[in-house]
């Protein structure tokens, strides 16, 4: 944990103590219709994951009304979705769910209080960094290293179990063996990032991460 | 300005339903001068082919009688069934309406005698019970049917079997040349009682109503009840015929929806509850109600309606919108899918049938109406610019019978007003 994540997570805390719903209208995304569920079910209901996760939509929503920031923050549900979208369709009262969902692991993630080790949260961060880079995906490395996040051995044996669609991709010439020297980049690299730097700059800003 | 407005002292009442009628009634027991046009060829509207009234738990026909009547005792009144509105211009105290007149092929010599009836052959999809059975292509509709004359189905005029019709009438009431007439009125203001219809089931796709031969509406539900419906009162379910003694209903199939209707639709909680005393009226102890709700909406009064059910203890309620429903395909049982509100437990219960609490919308929907109307966001009728023009009972709100009477009783006192506006203008 970053000391500019501690200190917005104490400022949000300091700032929202008791209203934690009021903290996630101001700071995540499409935030503000929190409110406007009814408890009906059908998101809960209607999930692909059904009961292989802890906290439904549904449930995350009720909880966010209820104050509890540390269950919902620390939750892992809001990286499972899949962003199918099947909630969103039905929930009768039109609720941007999946956004919702998406905007509270980035909540999460960004105040550095998200479960760690949660594998999507992990392969999201390796990608970022991946793309960032060069300004486009290494698919080489960012496979090796989604592998041998847990060990050489472990790596190892991922590396192996996978190695025929590896090889499968090699020879339809979509995975370029050279790209562990580095790899290319975009052509204005130094421009790429600082349009990412802006961006951040930006967001960070809006969203009270100034710290 | 006096010349540019017309005497017209009559008012028009669209639509013969509980609403329509009292709007008219009321008007015409004032002695004021009455048009009541009908699109069916018979009174009464939805509530006809209820089984029963909540909250007294009453037979329809009873209302309808004291209404007929009243209806039959009055000279104000013309009555003009088969009838639809096709256009109305001009404004307020003046408009000039043009009807659409379908034939009935019967005329008022009918003294329904039946036989013409007994003479065909030829079946349809009977509309009184939603299409659940047939009945023969000469009819009347129901026992309490007003006008008391039969009708000819278009489709056997011209065959043989409308000539078997013809042939059988003992007073030469079947006539197969009657054509569509257009009727052109001049009226001072205009009640819209045009009333509603179930929302498309079919649209709510996660529930089967189109896949699933065990899942029905409510308004499906009030026919199976009732010992005139298409299986003679017992409740026995479409898919094979055996008797649901385990039933599921479902609240809000299609209201309180955006992807749907959006509004309340109000009176579809006090008819879930009023149905599970159906099923125990049919079973007693050994039939089972289960309610599967958001918020169980029964309002003001009815209250007491809703605390009586919830002692019954053959019926339970689930605080939870289903999901969706699947069919269990070696018995054609429902099961249904959800999470509950209440703890967030994951369900899957099967149920011998499901009645789906299916909301109102106005029947207007979809219609051409005057440009002067003004509709509220589900398209019910809040009257029009110029204030000659007024809704009434369900095409209005949705509402039971009771406020749909009382939003009637308003109606016509607000047409009462603009005759006697436009009356008083004209003298002066
Ligand atoms: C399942 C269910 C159960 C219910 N049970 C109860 C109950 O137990 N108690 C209760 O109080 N309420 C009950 N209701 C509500 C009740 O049905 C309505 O309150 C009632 O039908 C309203 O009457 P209305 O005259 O406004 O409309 P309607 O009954 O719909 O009558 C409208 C009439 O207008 C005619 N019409 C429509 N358009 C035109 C046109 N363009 N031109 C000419 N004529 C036209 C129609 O043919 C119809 O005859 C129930 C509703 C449902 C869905
Ligand atoms: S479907 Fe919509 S209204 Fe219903 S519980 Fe989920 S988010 Fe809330
Ligand atoms: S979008 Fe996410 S939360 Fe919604 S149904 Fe799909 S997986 Fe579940
Ligand atoms: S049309 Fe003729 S035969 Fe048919 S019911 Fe009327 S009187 Fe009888
Ligand atoms: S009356 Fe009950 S079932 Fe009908 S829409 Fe309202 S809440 Fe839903």
């Amino acid at each position: 944990m970053t000391t500019a994540n501690q200190s917005a997570n104490l400022g949000a805390l300091e700032r929202y103590r008791n209203n934690f719903l009021k903290e996630v209208e101001a700071n995540v995304e499409e935030g503000h219709m929190v409110k406007m569920c009814m408890q009906c079910g059908v998101c809960a209901g209607s999930c692909p994951f059904g009961p292989h996760w802890e906290h439904s939509p549904q449930k995350i929503f009720m909880m966010i009304r209820a104050g509890k920031r540390d269950e919902v923050l620390g939750s892992d549900s809001m990286f499972m979705c899949t962003s199918c979208y099947n909630c969103m369709v039905r929930c009768p009262r039109e609720l941007p769910i999946t956004h919702i969902m998406h905007g509270l692991a980035n909540y999460a993630h960004r105040l550095g209080i998200a479960p760690k080790g949660q594998p999507t949260r992990e392969f999201a961060t390796l990608f970022w960094n991946n793309a960032i880079k060069k300004g486009r995906v290494n698919e080489l490395t960012l496979t090796l290293r989604h592998y041998f996040r847990g060990g050489l051995v472990s790596g190892i044996k991922e590396a192996m179990a996978m190695q025929s669609i590896g090889l499968g991709l090699f020879l339809a010439k979509r995975l370029n063996p050279m790209e562990i020297f580095g790899g290319h980049g975009v052509k204005d690299l130094k421009g790429f990032h600082a349009i990412i730097a802006k961006a951040k700059e930006i967001e960070d800003r809006k969203k009270g991460f100034t710290a | 300005m006096t010349a540019s407005i017309a005497t017209n002292q009559t008012i028009l009442v669209v639509g013969g339903g509980i609403s329509g009628m009292t709007a008219a009634l009321e008007a015409a027991e004032c002695g004021k001068q009455v048009i009541l046009v009908e699109k069916a060829p018979v009174l009464g509207g939805r509530t006809a082919r209820l089984y029963r009234y909540f909250p007294k738990m009453c037979h329809p026909t009873c209302g309808l009688e004291i209404n007929l009547r009243r209806l039959k005792q009055n000279r104000n009144v013309r009555l003009m069934t088969m009838t639809e509105v096709t256009a109305v211009s001009g404004s307020r105290g003046n408009y000039e309406v043009t009807l659409k007149v379908a034939p009935r092929f019967v005329n008022e010599n009918c003294t329904a005698c039946g036989k013409c009836a007994e003479a065909v052959s030829a079946e349809v999809p009977n509309p009184w019970n939603y299409g659940l059975d047939k009945m023969k292509a000469a009819y009347l509709p129901h026992n309490m049917a007003y006008p008391q004359r039969y009708v000819i189905d278009p489709s056997i005029v011209g065959t043989p079997e409308g000539e078997k019709a013809k042939a059988a009438c003992p007073v030469g009431a079947v006539d197969l040349d009657m054509k569509e007439e257009s009727v052109t009125l001049q009226v001072g203001a205009v009640i819209w009682a045009t009333g509603w219809r179930p929302y498309d089931a079919n649209k709510i796709q996660p529930y089967g109503y189109d896949r699933f031969p065990n899942v029905i509406t409510s308004l499906e539900f009030e026919r199976l009840a009732d010992p005139q419906g298409p299986t003679g009162g017992k409740i026995l379910r479409p898919g094979d015929g055996k008797e649901a003694k385990n039933i599921a209903f479902i609240q809000c199939a299609g209201s309180r929806d955006e992807n749907h209707l959006r509004h309340c639709s109000r009176i579809c909680c006090m008819a879930s509850l009023k149905q599970t005393q159906y099923v125990r009226e049919a079973y007693g102890d050994s039939g089972k109600s289960t309610i599967y709700y958001i918020d169980i909406r029964a309002i003001d009064r009815f209250e007491d309606f809703y605390q009586m059910v919830q002692k019954d203890a053959t019926v339970s309620f689930v605080k939870s919108k289903v999901a969706k429903i699947v069919e269990n395909t070696e018995n054609g049982n429902p099961i249904l899918h959800g999470v509950d509100t209440e703890g967030y437990h994951r369900y899957a219960t099967e149920h011998d049938l499901v009645v789906l609490a299916v909301g109102m919308e106005p029947e207007i929907t979809g219609v051409k109406l005057p440009d002067d109307i003004i509709l509220d966001s589900s398209n019910f009728i809040e009257g029009s610019k110029d204030g000659g023009m007024f809704g009434a009972g369900s095409a209005a709100s949705p509402l039971d019978v009771n406020r749909s009477v009382q939003s009637a009783t308003a109606a016509s006192l607000h047409a009462i007003q603009v005759i006697r506006k436009t009356a008083s203008t004209e003298a002066a």
